[in-house]
């Protein structure tokens, strides 16, 4: 990989001169950006098998990319690929200003969800041999493209700000060192809920959400549910929980079609969880005792 | 997200072909709960007939089953109100959080039952025609 800083000149080089020069003027064998290309060429003819990558290209600030298009990139294959592996391929031997997120490339940061071949995967968890070829590449839909495949999260962070994801609890135990215990049962119930990496595929993934911009979504809705279900936080702390998700664009929302549980990298049965605080809610407003 | 923003071609796929079974159950439960909200207004209209005296509603049912259109539209009906019962109880399993990792095969289930319940029923509406 060609993480290393490029040479002077060639930094001033623009993409597109990359892009309309496949040969190249500088020399073969200069490493960097510069020799990128041949490179490329190299690792292509040594390739036995080789898959089209079509990737979403848009720049608001860069003359020729302010009208969205598809790129398509060949990229060599090797056996256990990833998505996000091919991105890179192509990031570092054909384009470096192909823009995406990546971080830990064990689908832990959660950086890197994208609409893959029509869906919302991670990159870093979905197998190039998985996918049918060409392999389409496109950033998340319904949210704003800031640049390539990177899209403003502001809106789903908020959202999961506002169920107030963290522990609170007003039922402390009376020893003053004593620890706050949570039983096993407890735990299992809750497991499945930690799990969230704050992807944002859910939210990308639901209708709903897309139609409603104040709809709290699936990922905040998990969130709220993870510390509402959590015996250790108080009743009052419950109830004020349940308060928040039962508004008006809150748990209701939900239409039960089961596009967030089908895309969650994480394997998080949202759909359950939000059906569960559903019923919640209604019996907690139905308690006449 | 809070801005409608122009995404060029990301938006003209005709994603309806990458829907899965949930979405697909949700879009066909919606399109047949507004048929049969629209079948009750014909329904009433009908039924209202009764209302001048009994010979009339006869004549008119009796008028209606004479066109081939209407005994069509009777087994859709059939079909509509079929597949609405079916994914109703999917529904009511769905909230009551149960199965709900078998909700896609219910779903199947129901349109099987439903395609075979509408052919079972196609002899009925249509013979003696």
């Amino acid at each position: 990989m060609s993480t290393q800083i490029p040479e002077q000149e060639t930094e001033t080089e623009t993409e597109t001169d990359v892009e309309q020069d496949p040969k190249g003027r500088r020399p073969p064998a200069a490493r960097g950006r510069a020799g990128m290309d041949q490179r490329a060429e190299d690792e292509l003819s040594d390739a036995e098998e080789t898959v089209d990558l079509k990737v979403f290209r848009y720049d608001p600030e860069v003359e020729g990319k302010k009208e969205p298009r598809f790129d398509t990139f060949e990229v060599p294959f090797t056996k256990g690929m990833t998505v996000l592996d091919a991105l890179i391929f192509a990031r570092d031997h054909f384009d470096s200003s192909l823009t995406f997120r990546h971080s830990c490339r064990q689908a832990i940061c959660g950086s890197d969800a994208l609409f893959i071949n029509g869906s919302q995967r991670l990159g870093c968890k979905t197998q190039m041999a998985d996918l049918e070829w060409p392999v389409r590449v496109e950033p998340l839909p319904h949210a704003e493209v800031v640049k390539d495949l990177v899209v403003d999260m502001e809106h789903f962070y908020d959202q999961m700000e506002s169920v107030e994801p963290y522990f609170q609890t007003d039922d402390l135990p009376s020893g003053e060192l004593e620890e706050q215990r949570q039983d096993r049962a407890n735990r299992e119930e809750i497991k499945m809920s930690t799990r969230c990496i704050w992807c944002g595929a859910c939210m990308s993934s639901c209708n709903v959400a897309a139609g409603d911009n104040e709809y709290l979504g699936p990922a905040a809705i998990n969130k709220a549910y993870r510390f509402a279900m959590d015996e250790r936080e108080g009743e009052d702390m419950t109830e004020h929980r349940l308060n928040i998700i039962e508004q008006e664009h809150g748990v209701w929302r939900c239409q039960t079609q089961f596009s967030c549980t089908e895309v969650c990298p994480k394997d998080i049965p949202l759909t359950e969880h939000i059906q569960e605080l559903k019923r919640e809610a209604v019996k907690s407003n139905l308690k006449f005792w | 997200m809070s801005q409608s923003y122009d995404r060029g071609l990301i938006e003209d796929f005709g994603r309806w072909r990458e829907f899965s079974a949930g979405m697909w159950a949700w879009v066909l439960h919606k399109f047949t709960g507004w048929v049969l909200v629209g079948y009750l207004f014909t329904h009433i209209a009908v039924l209202s007939t009764a209302t001048v005296d009994g010979s009339t509603y006869t004549t008119t049912l009796q008028g209606l089953e004479q066109v081939l259109v209407v005994r069509f539209l009777e087994v859709g009906l059939l079909a509509v109100a079929v597949f609405h019962i079916l994914n109703g109880i999917r529904l009511l399993f769905v909230d009551l959080g149960l199965g709900l990792e078998s909700q896609d095969v219910a779903f199947y289930a129901a349109l099987v039952l439903t395609a075979a319940i509408t052919v079972a029923s196609i002899p009925t509406f249509l013979g003696g025609f």
